[in-house]
């Protein structure tokens, strides 16, 4: 069995992570899980959370809003609608961002509401996990 | 024949259009280096989302249940076209060939008895359809206050044009918007948004066999996705149409410039001959008075 795998984090503006890893940790929208070498094809949709990366050079953590993942045995990419790492992760971000998941609610239909105020509630929790 | 000071004066303008023409290529290169940039940064995404959509749309197409963003509406009456141009001229043919482009199109459907809508992006798009079209356009995206097209414009374009969907409004939608080849070349295409036609022939190379878990279900999945592939597509189309028209731009001001330098050229050919004619014409006085005496 392999080491480590092939890790790519990408978001639609640029990639921000290509490297060998050997576990992630993903905040799946169903709940955590950890992508090691060799596991099973999976593909997952997130939600807003803290993605961890344990690669050669130690954890790096980055701070995901929605999107998703796919896992196969060779590697895993995850595709994050944005994407910053936690270090630059600032107090007016986070608001921003949760400014929008909330305006977002307002103007949602019924069906939709839910699962939109779901995404709010777990901005909301994010920011208490990254304290800023 | 213009006299000689028409002539200097006429020169000096052409001059300073040349010096503007040479300043916006210079400055339209620079852009087009960073619209390549991001462009660049951007295709990773854009082909992982359309290989994974690929995938999932090929095998949920058969279900009656699939998402109406993939299926359609099982109508094909009323057609939104999304026409994305630039918001400044001078950059050759660019906003006038994607105009064309969709004009044609719409043409086409109208005469086929479809209900037409646009939706503009971009002043000039909005401008040149207005003028066929003044009553068939539904609404415009300004992006003139915005410097770099970030994923966030595209993902309000793709909010606006999926509510207009929920709404009922439409039954297909289409991109209109130029597809960077080079600097020289921009092909301006066409491209079905919704209901989305994602390519089988993808799901080969991607799909390779591998059979994929899904959380949540396959339909949970595909109804998440499918709103951001239609952000994306519209995201992907934005950066191509900037730097396609920072291209258009470049070699339309590069013509510009070298028209300017050979005018300048001629019309200097042209001052120096009737100075030298005035020259003549005074010597001939001159030496006539002389020999008069």
């Amino acid at each position: 069995m392999a080491d480590t795998m092939q890790f790519d984090l990408v978001a639609p503006e640029r990639r921000l992570a290509s490297l060998q890893a050997s576990e992630v940790r993903i905040p799946g929208s169903e709940g955590d899980l950890t992508a090691m070498p060799d596991h099973a094809p999976l593909i997952t949709t997130l939600r807003p959370g803290v993605l961890t990366v344990v690669g050669p050079e130690g954890e790096q953590k980055y701070v995901v809003t929605g999107g998703f993942a796919e896992i196969s045995a060779e590697g895993t990419s995850v595709l994050a609608e944005r994407a910053v790492p936690v270090a630059e992760m600032t107090g007016e971000l986070m608001d921003e961002m949760i400014a929008e998941a909330t305006s977002a609610v307002e103007e949602a239909s019924a069906d939709m509401r839910d699962a939109l105020a779901k995404t709010a509630a777990d901005f909301s929790s994010l920011r208490d996990v990254i304290n800023v | 024949m213009p006299n000689l000071k028409d002539l200097k004066n006429r020169i000096e303008s052409v001059k300073n259009t040349r010096k503007i023409t040479k300043a916006m290529q210079m400055v339209a290169a620079a852009k087009l280096r960073r619209a390549q940039e991001a462009a660049e940064a951007g295709r990773p995404y854009a082909e992982r989302m359309n290989a994974v959509m690929a995938g999932l749309a090929a095998s949920a197409s058969g279900s009656e249940t699939a998402p109406r963003l993939l299926t359609g509406t099982g109508k094909d009456d009323v057609h939104l076209l999304v026409v994305m141009t630039a918001e400044r001229g001078l950059c050759g043919g660019f906003n006038s060939s994607i105009a064309k482009l969709a004009r044609t199109h719409a043409q086409k459907l109208e005469a086929a008895g479809k209900t037409v809508k646009i939706l503009t992006v971009g002043k000039k798009g909005r401008d040149q359809m207005r003028r066929d079209f003044g009553d068939k356009m539904v609404g415009h995206v300004d992006l003139s206050e915005v410097k770099r097209i970030g994923y966030s414009d595209a993902h309000a374009i793709a909010h606006d044009v999926l509510m207009r969907f929920q709404a009922e409004e439409f039954d297909v939608a289409t991109i209109f918007y130029s597809r960077f080849q080079s600097v020289i070349s921009q092909t301006p295409t066409a491209q079905q948004i919704i209901p989305a036609a994602y390519e089988a022939a993808e799901t080969e190379e991607t799909g390779a066999g591998t059979d994929y878990d899904y959380e949540p279900g396959e339909e949970g999945i595909l109804a998440d996705l499918l709103p951001r592939g239609v952000a994306t597509q519209i995201f992907t189309a934005l950066l191509e149409n900037g730097a396609s028209e920072q291209g258009a731009r470049m070699s339309a001001m590069d013509n510009a410039t070298r028209n300017a330098g050979d005018m300048i050229d001629k019309l200097t050919i042209q001052f120096n001959r009737s100075r030298q004619a005035v020259i003549t014409n005074e010597l001939i006085e001159i030496i006539s008075g002389a020999e008069a005496l």
